[in-house]
């Protein structure tokens, strides 16, 4: 299940390092039952119960299809992702695991990698099963962009990895990591327009939800899966692209950001 | 300085904390340089700056001034070149409670260059019967070997041991110098810091004792031993009405009939004070006469208080 079962690079190569790092994350992560249910079950259960939301639907998707996916797709950056990774990170820190790493010859950057490799591997095989089951069960039509979709799923990944790191950089222990999550979990969720249309916020208010990490994200899904632009219209495929410029510039401040407070912040050993 | 030493440090300094005041300096201008094939020892007490001053070395931290090479680089900025060529084993590291041993060993072969085969290393610290054991099953000791097993796993050329035998059981440590002598056989180039003296005088073959951020002693076990002096002492016999003898360059001191001589040159002393004896025909009881030890000369650095200047910044010394 662990991803980087299979490998074929050679001793030295810098994947080859990743790989067996991810490999142990995810014998750590199997053995680990409650985060392990968590991060698969959560968020299928909560994307299907998005259907009681007005959100998506009144934002212009009325395929329950899409809708699911794109909430999938949010559920599974917020804890597969962001929620696993954070309590991970601190826990192998605590262990004084990281510190250990670091003597060897993986760089930094890998074992972030390797550590957030099992996290990302089962959200996007959860995305890739939802993508199945809601084509072949739901009868979700073709995308209207499909580009779109690797867009979205790489960019948002990449923010809510080092949103974990930022996050365990100020994570004293495993237990409050609960806490810590909260404000980016919630925000980014409450104003990401799966919830509600954001429509339906005064001006500057929704400014600040466009510029909230998740919903990038959701618009990049929802112009990729439906065309639908944020008002609910549908776009051709070229306005598509243009409608997609917005959230990938915000999606790209975000990772500069977390990735310029990691590199700041992240600590390695536990504070003495 | 030797400048072919596999690693050499010329005034090494490492500050923790702000500038001015509030920072404090952990190293404080250290020199010295560790021979291909030799072991190096670093001792001193808690906050002497060991670990401090190992940490560069091993490229974990970036000294404040002065330079330092490993195998002819610097460990921090060509980290990538250096690491593939050492091993090292922390004061306090990790593994994972919920790997095996084997899971561990096989985790961090595949982050290695040129691992040596798992079973091997695990073999080599006596841990091969606990290959499918969780790390949260060890006991300390066995923690402690499988940290060294995994910091020999990548056949290092110099190994970085910070105190690799603390919290072993006297049958464990004699194995650890047992497999650190083959190892230094082999070629491998040691430094190791350790708090067990005898540890030092068993495998170092060079060593300094650093005291508040500073070597203050360096040289053979038996060259920084030398550092103090020898002691010879004797009973002078109940009727005795013989005066304690006056051999130059000793320094006598009298408690009852036992007499504690001091002396630079044991063997010269040691000659006059029988020649002495015999001229009077005193029998000395207890007669007991030996160079210094290492211990005694650590002891004399610890003692030995810091300039009140020092002793402000030196929040771990003797803790």
């Amino acid at each position: 299940m662990s991803a980087g079962t299979v490998t074929v690079s050679s001793p030295g190569q810098s994947s080859h390092r990743v790989a067996a790092l991810a490999r142990a994350e995810g014998i750590l992560l199997w053995r680990n039952r409650l985060a392990l249910l968590n991060a698969v079950i959560l968020p299928a259960a909560l994307a299907g119960s998005l259907k009681s939301f007005g959100g998506l639907g009144a934002s212009g998707a009325h395929d329950f299809g899409a809708m699911l996916l794109t909430g999938l797709t949010a559920f599974a950056l917020l804890i597969a992702v962001y929620y696993n990774l954070v309590t991970a990170m601190v826990a192998r820190r605590e262990e004084l695991v990281l510190k250990r790493l670091r003597t060897g010859e993986a760089t930094d950057g890998e074992i972030l990698a390797g550590t957030a490799a099992p996290a990302i591997a089962i959200a996007w095989a959860q995305i890739a099963v939802a993508a199945v089951a809601a084509v072949a069960v739901l009868g979700l039509n073709p995308p209207a962009n499909a580009a779109l979709v690797p867009v979205a799923l790489i960019l948002g990944t990449a923010v809510f990895v080092l949103l974990a790191a930022v996050t365990a950089a100020v994570t004293r222990t495993v237990q409050l990591a609960q806490v810590t999550t909260m404000p980016a979990l919630w925000l980014p969720l409450v104003f990401s327009g799966l919830l509600f249309p954001l429509a339906m916020l005064p001006e500057p208010l929704r400014w600040v939800a466009e510029a909230l990490p998740l919903t990038p994200v959701v618009e990049l899904m929802r112009l990729a899966l439906t065309g639908a632009a944020a008002g609910g219209h549908r776009l051709g495929l070229a306005a598509t692209f243009s409608a997609a410029v917005i959230p990938v510039l915000v999606l790209t401040a975000w990772i500069a950001a977390a990735g310029w407070a990691a590199r700041r912040w992240f600590r390695w050993e536990p504070r003495r | 300085m030797d400048d072919n030493g596999v690693i050499t440090v010329r005034d090494l300094r490492r500050r923790y904390g702000g500038t001015g005041g509030r920072g404090f300096d952990a190293v404080r201008g250290v020199t010295f340089s560790v021979r291909r094939g030799e072991l190096f020892a670093l001792l001193g007490t808690n906050g002497a700056g060991k670990t401090s001053a190992m940490e560069v070395l091993e490229g974990l931290a970036p000294a404040a001034r002065g330079a330092v090479r490993v195998l002819g680089c610097d460990p921090c900025r060509e980290r990538a070149l250096v690491r593939r060529r050492i091993g090292i084993m922390l004061q306090e590291g990790g593994f994972p409670p919920d790997l095996t041993v084997a899971e561990t060993g096989r985790m961090w072969a595949g982050t290695l260059s040129a691992p040596r085969p798992v079973a091997e290393a695990l073999g080599l610290v006596s841990l091969g019967h606990r290959a499918g054991v969780a790390v949260r099953s060890l006991s300390g000791g066995e923690r402690r070997r499988l940290d060294l097993a995994m910091a020999i796993l990548g056949r290092p050329e110099v190994l970085f041991l910070d105190e690799p035998t603390t919290g072993l059981d006297p049958e464990s440590r004699r194995r650890t110098w047992l497999l650190i002598r083959e190892l230094l056989g082999a070629g491998t180039t040691v430094v190791l810091t350790t708090h067990y003296l005898e540890e030092a005088e068993e495998l170092a073959d060079r060593l300094a004792i650093m005291h508040q951020g500073r070597i203050v002693r360096t040289g053979t076990p038996a060259e920084v031993a030398a550092s103090q002096p020898a002691r010879i002492s004797f009973e002078l016999p109940e009727d005795s009405r013989e005066p304690v003898p006056d051999i130059a360059g000793t320094r006598a001191s009298v408690t009852g009939r036992t007499v504690l001589l001091q002396t630079a040159d044991l063997q010269p002393t040691l000659t006059a004070l029988l020649g002495w004896a015999n001229s009077r025909d005193l029998v000395l009881g207890a007669l007991d006469a030996r160079p210094a030890s290492l211990a005694e000369a650590f002891h004399a650095v610890a003692a030995s208080a810091g300039s009140p200047a020092d002793d402000d910044n030196a929040k771990d010394v003797a803790a």
